[in-house]
Order: C-alpha cells, then structure tokens, then sequence
C-alpha cells in the first residue's frame, strides 16, 4: 500500500470550560491513505468533529490540542497560523453541515467560488476564474451553471447549496477533503443526489475524503474504511465491509444493533375501534409577503384507539403543521379536525380545553419543548397543577411516578433540563404529555434530534407505554425505518397531499405510488453489500 | 457538537440545594456589591449620621469666605463655590439622588413589562399600537420635552422629577421586552404549554416573563446610573431639582464649569455616582446569570 496521506497518532483535544478541562479526544490514531474514503463514525460528544476540525485548526481558543498529524509528511499540530492559511482550502477543504448558513448571503456563488480562487491561486486571471468556476459547478452537476453562477444563496434548494459547498472546497484540487456531516441537515432524496455527486467526484479525482457522519446509511455507502469513536477513544478500525459482518468491538456491536432497519414483522394489529382522531380535507394556507402558501392540501385521516399512524415526508411535506393545526397551533382554513367526536372548529373555547386535556405532545428538540428555568418536576407536573388542581404531596408522588413509567429516578424531580442528556430531556417530555393520560398522543419527530442508541431507547420506550395506556398516537417521521419498529399505518405526504395511505407492510414493503418509492430507494441501506448492489442496479 | 458527553449512568440522588440564594451566596463579587449598595442605601436613609463624621455635619452651613477649597483636615472632600462641604453634600444627596434613579427605573420596568410583553405575546394590532406609540415616545426629544413638561408642573419634587423621567424612557425597555418575548413565544416549550391547554396568564407568568426577563434586569441595573446622570442634566438646565434641594446632580452641574480650576468639586460626586452605577451593574450581571439555572453552580 502507497504512503499514507494523512498519518494521525495519539491526537489529544481538550476544552478549557471555567476552571475544569474537559477532554474531547483522548489520543486518536489513524491513517488515511491516498483516494481513500474514511469514515469517523461515533454519536455526539465522541470527538469526531473535534478531531478532524482540529487537523485544520479550526477549534475555538479554548481548545489545546497536543499529538501529531501528519499530511504528507508536514505535521499540523502546532502549525503556525500564517502557514496553517495555506493548508487550508488548499491542501485541505472542509464541507460543513449546514449548507444554508454556510454560504454568505450577499454575495453571488459564483463570487464566492471565485473568492477562494483568488485567494489561493493569484495568479489566474479573471476570465480564468470564471471558466474553473463554471467548470467546478458542471462538476458538482449542478443544473444549468451559466445562469446558477449569478444566484444568490436563498435561491438555491439545500441540495444545491450544498453541492456549492462541495464546488468550493473542490476550486483548489485539495489533497485531502473534510465533510463533517455533509447530509445531516438535507432530506433522504437530497442527500442521496449529494452523495452521488461526492461518489463520482471522487472517483474521478481521487481526492481522499474524511467523511464524518453519525448515519450508518451514509458509511456503508461511501466508505472504503471506518474508524469508530467514542468518547474520545478509537473503539475499532475496520474495512467497511469487515466492520457491519463482524464488528469486532462491543460497543461496535451496540452501535449496528441500535440502527433501525426496514423489515420488522408481523405485528397485532389493534382492533377497528371508533376514531379518536378523524381529519376530513384539512388545508392550512399561511399568508405570506406575496400571496398564500398552501403547507397542507385537503388531507383526511383517522386514527384509531391504540392505534399508531405514522406521517411521513421530507421537509416542507406538511406532516409536522398537521400536527400543530390538530393542537391548534397552525391555522384551520378549511376541513374540519375532530377529536373525540367534538369538532374543533365549532366548537366553545372551554370544550377545546377540555380535549386539550386529553392530547399530549412530544416534540423533535427536547432541549428547546422544555422550560430551562423550571425544573423538570414542575415541567412534568405543570399540566396536572393547570387541568386537575393536583397540589404538594399528592402533585410530586404523581411526578415521581411519571418520572419512574419513563424509567428515571423519582429523585430527579428538582433537576433542571440542563442537567439532563437529550434522551433523558425527551424522556421527560414524553412523561408531560402523559401526565393527563390522553386519548392522542401527538409525536412530532420525537427521536431525530438523538443518538441513534438513545433512539432505540426511547422508541423502545415510547412502543411499551403505547402497549401499557394505549392511547392513539400520531407519528410524525421522516425516517422509514424508524416507523416500521413502531407504528401500524403510514400516510406518506407530498406537498400537503397525501400520496398513499396504508398498512405498514403493504406501504413499506409495496409501495405503489411513485414518490414512496423514492424514498424507500433514497435512504442508504446500513449494509455496504446491499446498497452496492442497489448502486449496481 | 459540543464536547459534552451525556452521562450514562443514572445516580439517583438529588444535587442538593441549588436556588438562587444558595448559588447567589457563594459568589464573593455579589458580596462586595451588595455591601456597597447596603452602606448607601443606609447613607440615604440616615444622612445624619455619616455626615458629621469628619466635624461639618450641615450641607447648608456654608461659608462664602471658604469658597472652592480643596481638600483639607476640616472639609476632607474641600468645598464648593458657596464654601459648602462637599462631604456633607455628597451624603445628603446620595437619599435623592438613588431616590429618583430607582423610582424611575421600577416605574419604567413595571410600563416595559406591561407593554412590552402585551405587544410581544398577544401580536396582531395591539403590537402595532404599542410598537408605534413606543416609536412615537422614542422620536420626541427628550430634553425638549422634560423641559416643557417640567415647566409647566408646578412644583418640582424629587417624585415629579421621577415621573417626568420615566415617561420619556420607557420606549427603549419597552422594545426590549417585546422582542425577548417574541423570541420566547416561538419556543417549542410555549407551544407544549399552549397546547397543552395552559391558560395564557399562566404561560405568560411562568414561561415567558421569566425567560425573558434577564437581558432587561441587566438593562434595568444600568439604567439607574444613568437616570441619576439625566437628573443633574435636568437640574443643570434649570428645569430639575431646585435649590434648596440636594443631589449629586446638582453638585455636578454646579462643579462642570469650574473643573479646570477646583477639579475635586466635581471628583468627589462622581466618584459616588461611579461606584453607584458600578455597584448596580455588576449586581444585575450577576442577577442575570443567577437567575438562568445554567449559570448556577
């Protein structure tokens, strides 16, 4: 094997938080080699983006990094800043997550791309400039770059954006390019158009790419070879193909067991019962500067008690503003929602009070559904002080038990949310809507902002309090596998309509409408061997 | 991603105490701060019993012949250009003074509040109202206006003077307020409680005053300095506080003109009204960082 290009050993990060030191990276080694795609996989807190970002000396002051990092024989720890400018975008282009915020708003992409050209290759003129941009963006394939040149950022679609993203770090030939969750924030059909451009760019220049990313999906798809994380510390080293047969490390193990995968089988199936939830011909319209938006296109559901119906779709879909409008947080402009056999629309502001009573809610973001100034006990028992007038001790032995149905120590009632890990907040957002024991229990993303371990737990969770209080529950998802575990029906939307509605199996496992097999072909299998013979189709 | 790491273990025993007071307590500068503001507020309470201390006990008994002293064994801060003691003065005017700063400050939070959280919570046309009439006040000159309201009061106590003051600063915490709150309302923790089926007054009282409120006390804190500042504008200009009245505005705008000559006639008011301000800023930064659980510790 040739020499390698990057040659990372015993890499230690360490923040400087107040008075303590926090370590991020506890002595990381690996190698990347030339036309290589490795993959730094791990979940949050475990020093991925730390590690790559702190080869280009990207990390706040905080942070002192000690080790060594060689690309290509130059060591870049320690590099001093006026030669680290010239390693950077040079030698070595990163591609950040979030496309959109990225990218300067007031200026063209092109002007952009042409920026980083006449910063590091002064001598190009301008016409020059323009033909190597032109020529980055056909190379991204982006769309129709004579016109795209001139636009501005908001005008580009996420996808687009990011594949600028991907044209820019591409301008000046680097050696060796960082995407650090390059995917993360696009949608599933996005992200595989942006990961077929990455495919191909890279076998046709060769570059090496260290890729970081928390998705499974993604590794089996691009990576040659992956090094596993966590807390700091390299759990595994493996070919991608070595890794997902047998994963050596037990932590390894954990992490492939906990990702979701399509197929799961036969379920019971609760019994036809009378809906709790039936919307007939729902639109929502927002008024905008110009004109009205229509977020939701005359969609009808029920659900049934006990019953799970999954909404699914990429974003702007409209599954998450059914959601509110069934709260009564997004507007009703047309169709009726009704709950319990009361129809919101007409009826008296005390009914729809008295059917709040009976919905709890769940949101994507535990960290922001929670008050950071109350404690978590006052957060959980806030509905039970408003609805049922519970006060003192008979208020905290009720907290304390909704704290134990969602397996946390009843002594946690005075912590507060930050004190708490993202799956332990979600844990107690969950026990607040379950404080009134609702007849509808409305989850809005309610695992995507987690760790894919802490997914598991808590969809575990949410699955056996379904069992246990059987209420109906509205799943709003934008991951199929995730839906396959846990629900019983899935709608699928496309711009507010619904597409298809059905069973799971016959939804997930035989689609007919076209949009949902796009997104059952879109999202990466977590097996290297599968998703290349899809690729080979 | 930050370098934190969730814990994965689940110890099972409270973080014993951890409120405001018990955070509060253990920071040294929240000491030293409420020590100063306690020393001046018993000076403004009580301003005959510091004043005698150096043996010129009486602002007021002023000797023409001793005009613009420096400092000296029988008039330690020197006195003024009536020959009276700056010592004496400064004490005398510190009851005043923080008087009309506080007063105006709590009336201009209680209008801000109001207001503000009105404006940012309910939306629609009443922010627009709001919004404008803020607007309005923020675009009347300020002078121009104390000085025509003021002139046309009859008497100027301490407490019209207040009034006066307050009615024309509230616009600015007034935005302020509103957008914290706008900011608040789009949380998802709002929208849990709203659609929970949480009264609004609740929401309001619970959700989103509290977790708006901390950049507008640290607003509020500084504010008092300079509401004392506007006062001895006002009182230089003629239109504030009348003689016989005492305050450490007063003394600044009768010392400006004589700085270059007899400096310690405006050093020694300042120097209190510096230590005033300094005290009440660092106390509503720490407030501020109490106040949010995540600045405890």
């Amino acid at each position: 094997m040739s020499e390698p290009l990057l040659q990372v050993d015993d890499l230690k990060v360490e923040f400087r938080v107040g008075a303590d030191v926090v370590p991020a990276v506890r002595g990381a080694s690996f190698t990347l080699h030339r036309g290589e795609v490795l993959a730094l996989v791990g979940e949050s807190g475990s020093g991925k983006s730390v590690s790559a970002l702190s080869l280009v000396g990207l990390l706040p002051d905080t942070a002192s990094v000690s080790g060594s990092a060689r690309l290509d024989g130059d060591e870049l720890i320690g590099m001093p800043e006026s030669r680290m400018r010239h390693v950077r975008g040079d030698r070595i282009a990163v591609v950040f997550q979030d496309p959109t915020n990225a990218l300067d708003p007031v200026f063209t992409i092109g002007f952009q791309i042409g920026e980083m050209l006449r910063r590091h290759r002064p001598s190009m003129s301008k016409a020059e400039r323009q033909e190597r941009t032109l020529e980055l963006l056909r190379m991204v394939e982006l769309p129709d770059p004579e016109q795209r040149i001139r636009s501005y950022p908001h005008q580009l679609s996420g996808g687009q954006a990011q594949r600028v993203m991907i044209a820019m770090a591409l301008s000046c030939d680097p050696e060796l390019l960082i995407a650090d969750e390059p995917t993360t924030a696009l949608d599933v059909t996005v992200q595989r158009e942006v990961l077929d451009v990455m495919r191909r760019l890279q076998q046709r220049t060769g570059t090496s790419i260290l890729l970081i990313t928390h998705d499974m999906g993604v590794v089996a798809d691009m990576a040659d070879r992956v090094v596993v994380l966590r807390r700091g510390l390299v759990e595994e080293t493996a070919e991608v193909q070595a890794l997902f047969d047998a994963p050596q490390a037990a932590y390894t193990q954990e992490l492939l067991a906990a990702v979701p995968q399509l197929g799961s089988p036969e379920r019971p199936v609760p019994e036809a019962s009378e809906p709790v939830l039936r919307v007939q011909d729902l639109v929502v319209e927002y008024k905008v500067r110009r004109g009205v938006v229509r977020a939701v296109d005359g969609v009808s559901l029920e659900i049934g008690e006990g019953e799970m119906l999954a909404l699914v779709g990429e974003s702007g879909s409209g599954k998450s503003t059914i959601g509110k409008s069934i709260l009564g947080l997004a507007p009703l402009t047309e169709g009726s929602v009704t709950i319990g056999g009361l129809d919101l629309a007409t009826a008296s502001r005390r009914q729809v009070r008295e059917v709040k009573r009976s919905i709890g809610v769940v949101f994507q973001n535990p960290t922001a559904a929670l008050n950071p100034r109350a404690t978590i006990g006052d957060s959980i028992g806030e509905p039970l002080h408003v609805h049922e007038r519970m006060r003192g001790a008979a208020l905290s032995s009720r907290v304390g038990e909704l704290l134990e149905r969602v397996e946390l120590p009843a002594s946690w009632a005075a912590r507060y949310p930050h004190e708490l890990s993202g799956g332990q907040r979600q844990r107690v957002a969950i026990a607040r809507a379950l404080a009134l024991e609702p007849t509808l229990l409305i989850a809005d993303e309610p695992t995507s902002a987690l760790d894919v371990s802490v997914q598991a737990t808590v969809l575990e969770l949410l699955r056996e309090l379904q069992r246990d209080l059987r209420f109906a529950c509205l799943f709003v998802s934008h991951d199929l596998a995730v839906v396959d575990a846990l629900c019983d029906r899935v709608a699928v939307l496309h711009r507010g309509r619904v597409v298809e509605l059905g069973s799971r199996r016959r939804v997930l496992m035989a689609p007919e409408h076209e949009y949902t097999q796009r997104l059952l072909e879109a999202a990466p299998l977590p097996d290297p061997r599968a998703q290349r013979a899809r690729r080979a189709a | 991603m930050t370098g934190a790491v969730a814990p994965v273990d689940l110890p099972t025993t409270t973080m014993g105490q951890r409120g405001v007071w018990a955070s509060l307590r253990k920071r040294p500068v929240f000491w030293i701060c409420s020590a100063v503001l306690a020393l001046l507020v018993v000076v403004a309470l009580v301003p005959q019993l510091f004043a005698g201390l150096f043996g010129q006990p009486d602002p007021r008994a002023c000797q023409l012949g001793d005009s613009s002293q420096p400092p000296s064994a029988t008039h330690v801060f020197g006195t003024d250009l009536q020959g009276c003691d700056i010592y004496a003065n400064v004490i005398y005017g510190t009851s005043t003074s923080i008087f009309i700063g506080v007063l105006t400050t709590v009336l201009c939070l209680a209008i801000a509040i109001v207001l503000g959280t009105i404006a940012g919570y309910v939306g629609g046309v009443l922010d627009r109202l709001i919004s404008r009439l803020t607007d309005v006040f923020l675009g009347f000159p300020f002078l121009l206006g104390a000085i025509v309201v003021l002139n046309s009061v009859g008497g100027r106590s301490p407490v019209m003077v207040a009034l006066v003051l307050a009615f024309f600063s509230w616009p600015t915490m007034a935005r302020l307020v509103r957008g914290a709150v706008r900011g608040v309302k789009g949380t998802e923790y709002v929208q849990a409680a709203q659609a929970m089926g949480i009264p609004d007054s609740r929401i309001l009282a619970r959700h989103v005053v509290p977790n708006s409120i901390g950049p507008v006390m640290a607003i509020a804190a500084t504010m008092v300095g300079s509401v004392i500042v506007a006062e001895s504008t006002l009182t230089f200009l003629g239109v504030g506080l009348q003689s016989p009245s005492i305050s450490w505005g007063l003394q600044l705008s009768n010392a400006q003109s004589y700085f270059s000559s007899a400096p310690h006639m405006l050093l020694f008011p300042s120097l209190f009204l510096s230590v005033t301000v300094l005290a009440l800023i660092t106390l509503g930064d720490i407030l501020r960082d109490t106040l949010d659980p995540k600045g405890r510790r």
